[in-house]
């Protein structure tokens, strides 16, 4: 048994921030409707690389899949005027959670604003993902979680020293915001249970990244200290870094944070006069001649094979790792013993690698276990058999367009 | 008090046994309210000496670190080897809903409080394991510090420039990663104790969690055999060609990050940029003719997006941040400036949502200004209710809940088991 059964949740929600709340909701056994139009499908089916194959389609796109497994996946026109929203009206009050990520104002122009839903459903959850947040200066201002990351300091805490700040792959700070949003919905649905109300929940992108970051604004408001990039380097340990190993683009991290660890390194390098000399006795004179250092234990990985290399310096208790390429996650054998991929098939994309939690629990079970849905592909069992329209409002919503 | 008033999680207590890669779990389920009792070993917990502190000293009650992630949580100290800690502990977890514990996995087994014998003490706990790796399997005993998970989650291979090593956030992350979705995990568990009545044991990775901090790189691997590898200042994987997009652009004082993009935002915003470069005198013809609502980002050419590069480069060069972030915000366009810790501090919006929070620090004779809660709940606050404990600050206070007198804390305290 999976511990959300019997949650509801809709999703009128695109991209990452607020499906891949619904991702976490699924995947512990929530029942997840994800609404689409086909007049305006999942930016992630249209938008974004990669398709199956390098060929564009609305389900070929491994992002999409990533992010929506087991969903039921539903259309419903929201344009399409009285009808159109009272079938929306419908959906919230079938469900226990709405999430929805539109920019901030939208859903309210589209007559579905919190203080109309409430009146509809009173012991409605709805969490409303944005940017910036639902109010102030700069609510309105459209934004990207690739770019957001560098409003939020995190890019300039990335790359060399003196160099130029580096990108952190894709929206980062959408994802910080997803794990928060769980815990949100979670703590809601806590309140109701125990006070039968529902309530509105206002998730600021921006804000959840700032959590990760506040020692470092503490630092500043009170020390007028402003952190900067500085590579691989630590303020404390050193060596720390990324050392080359054997092969193309191979490469592997190891850290000491202790002057046994560095005897440790040493005599696993079989350097072991390196750790009886003065110049490298601290922490702190280590660090002044890092550029030195590292290159020194570069020439010593360079002569091993990543994996080898690890097993070796983990036996003589230095922490290491492997730097895991992204055709190396699926295999990773951590990964692979915690089950983490779950491939199954999909009829566009073929077999599919998705994704599962990043915790297990000792008695609940943990999806997902079913593919992500193609376009309106469960209009019909959901709409009649969840939601209960009967066989004529299904036919008559579907011609007029409302269901696309 | 209600709940409206102190958080859903008001009426529950959790013990938290974490270092830092599990602190934000508990700081977490603390601003919901709950009753967090942080347990430290006499003398206090290691990662009291993690920098930067207050005034620079290396004083383990002065740390920012620390302070920043363990808010909301009342402090005590015990040792857990000596049979008189041990059985102090067991009383502490037969009271606790939550119990958060980070030690290497076979610590807690060797000096006899497996698994077991918690959840023994209390089978309705939720008892949350967090580790680098998970509690089994090949990896399980690997010791690994913020560099090591970002390395075996794959992170730092998209990192950095091409020629140069694969990089980290110079500011540790894995640790708040795991922190914040272990809280998710915890809640889950939670959720199915109030059906079953029964607590769970979760086993939380870092490494897992820190998989969803690139999104779906690894995705072009699964669908098409194609490997996103580290680009530098440039973004990749928006392109069908393999074309590259620049993301950072120097500017008068720092940095911009910027990006051609696509869609019906990208087009505005491009249209937005070239207009104003035009009132500027500075939007080539080409840019000016250009038709965004025919261009199409997945099939462009590295060419195209150079020549389209090279004039904005020029544009930027002569814009601060400042006037760019007014510029994108002002016009709806997409696109933010690098920001450094002060600038973070003195943005509007945030002061406009009162998302800065006042906490005093007696100790210190001084109110600190902390980032607020991590969401607005209409029903609810979200906020620093306490800060973070002192070392022991809270002993009397929870062993006297627990019926303990003062003879036998001083005696405990001899000891060195308190």
């Amino acid at each position: 048994m999976k511990a959300l059964e019997g949650l509801k949740v809709v999703e009128a929600a695109a991209y990452a921030a607020g499906p891949v709340v619904g991702k976490h909701l699924v995947d512990q056994g929530a029942t997840v409707v994800h609404v689409e139009s086909r007049i305006r499908p999942d930016g992630f089916r249209t938008h974004y690389p990669p398709y199956k194959d390098n060929i564009h389609g609305l389900n070929r796109s491994g992002l999409f899949a990533l992010c929506n497994s087991e969903k039921l996946g539903i259309t419903l026109n929201l344009k399409k005027g009285p009808e159109a929203l009272a079938l929306a009206k419908r959906l919230v009050s079938w469900a226990d959670v709405l999430v929805e990520n539109f920019s901030p104002g939208t859903i309210g122009r589209l007559g579905l604003g919190y203080e109309t839903l409430k009146e509809v459903n009173p012991r409605l959850i709805m969490l409303s993902s944005s940017n910036l947040g639902q109010t102030g200066p700069h609510a309105h201002h459209p934004g990207f979680g690739s770019q957001l990351s560098s409003l939020a300091g995190f890019t300039n805490l990335t790359g060399y020293r003196d160099g130029s700040p580096q990108i952190l792959y894709g929206p980062y700070i959408d994802y910080i915001a997803v794990g928060y949003g769980v815990v949100a919905v979670l703590a809601a649905l806590e309140y109701r249970e125990a006070t039968g109300r529902g309530q509105h929940i206002d998730l600021a992108q921006y804000e959840t990244g700032l959590q990760y970051l506040a020692p470092l604004l503490l630092d500043y408001s009170l020390n007028g200290h402003i952190a900067e990039r500085d590579g691989n380097r630590h303020r404390e340990a050193s060596p720390h870094g990324a050392f080359p190993c054997a092969g193309d683009d191979n490469w592997c991290v190891l850290s000491v944070a202790s002057d046994e660890q560095w005897r440790a390194l040493c005599q696993a390098m079989d350097r072991p006069d390196w750790g009886g000399r003065d110049e490298y006795a601290t922490a702190e004179r280590r660090q002044k001649r890092a550029d030195e250092l590292e290159a020194r234990i570069g020439e010593w990985t360079r002569r091993f094979e990543a994996r080898e290399l690890v097993e070796k310096l983990q036996a003589a208790g230095v922490p290491s790792g492997v730097v895991n390429g992204m055709d190396q996650v699926y295999d990773d054998p951590q990964l692979v013993h915690r089950g983490q991929w779950n491939r199954m098939d999909h009829p566009e994309i073929g077999t599919m690698s998705y994704q599962r939690a990043p915790y297990t629990l000792s008695e609940s079970d943990g999806g997902p276990d079913r593919r992500d849905p193609l376009l309106g592909e469960h209009n019909e069992y959901f709409y009649r058999e969840l939601l209960g329209l009967s066989g004529e409002e299904y036919e008559t919503l579907t011609q007029e367009g409302v269901i696309d | 008090m209600t709940l409206s008033e102190q958080g859903p999680l008001s009426p529950y207590r959790i013990l938290d046994l974490t270092d830092e890669l599990g602190f934000l779990c508990g700081k977490t389920l603390g601003d919901l309210g709950a009753d967090v009792i942080k347990v430290e070993p006499p003398g206090g917990d290691a990662a009291r000496l993690i920098g930067p502190y207050l005034d620079g000293g290396r004083d383990p009650e002065k740390s920012l670190y620390w302070f920043a992630f363990n808010n909301n949580k009342r402090g005590i100290t015990l040792d857990l080897e000596p049979p008189e800690g041990q059985a102090l502990f067991k009383r502490l977890v037969a009271k606790a809903d939550f119990v958060l514990e980070t030690f290497r996995p076979g610590w807690l087994e060797a000096i006899g409080l497996g698994h077991d014998v918690i959840r023994a003490a209390n089978p309705d706990t939720v008892l949350v394991s967090i580790t680098p790796f998970g509690l089994t399997g090949p990896y399980s005993r690997y010791r690994a510090t913020d560099i090591e998970v970002m390395a075996m989650s794959g992170c730092m291979s998209l990192t950095g420039d091409p020629d140069k090593p694969p990089l980290r956030v110079t500011f540790p992350q894995s640790y708040q990663w795991t922190g914040s979705y272990a809280a998710m995990a915890a809640l889950v568990a939670h959720t199915q104790r109030r059906r079953t009545g029964r607590g769970e044991h979760v086993d939380v990775s870092a490494q897992a969690c820190m998989l969803w901090g690139f999104s779906h790189a690894h995705t072009f691997w699964d669908l098409n055999r194609s490997v996103e590898k580290r680009a530098g200042s440039f973004m990749t994987g928006r392109t069908i060609t393999g074309a590259k997009m620049r993301v950072f652009w120097p500017c008068k004082d720092g940095y911009l990050n910027f990006i051609i993009y696509g869609g019906e935002a990208g087009r505005k915003t491009n249209q937005a940029l070239v207009e104003w470069m035009a009132e500027k005198g500075e939007a080539p013809a080409f840019l000016l003719e250009k038709d965004w609502r025919t261009f199409n980002i997945e099939q462009v050419t590295q060419e195209e997006i150079d020549v389209m590069e090279e004039p904005i480069a020029e544009f930027f060069t002569g814009v601060t941040k400042a006037e760019f972030f007014e510029a994108v915000t002002g016009r709806g366009m997409l696109g933010y400036p690098v920001s450094t810790a002060q600038e973070i501090l003195a943005d509007p919006q945030l002061k406009a949502r009162d998302f800065w929070q006042e906490v005093e620090h007696p100790e210190l004779n001084r109110s600190i200004t902390y980032p607020g809660g991590f969401a607005r709940f209409s029903e609810f606050p979200c906020r620093i209710r306490r800060r973070a404990p002192l070392i022991g600050e809270h002993n009397q206070e929870v062993y006297g809940e627990m019926g303990l007198d003062d003879g036998e804390l001083a005696r405990l305290s001899d000891q060195g088991v308190i």
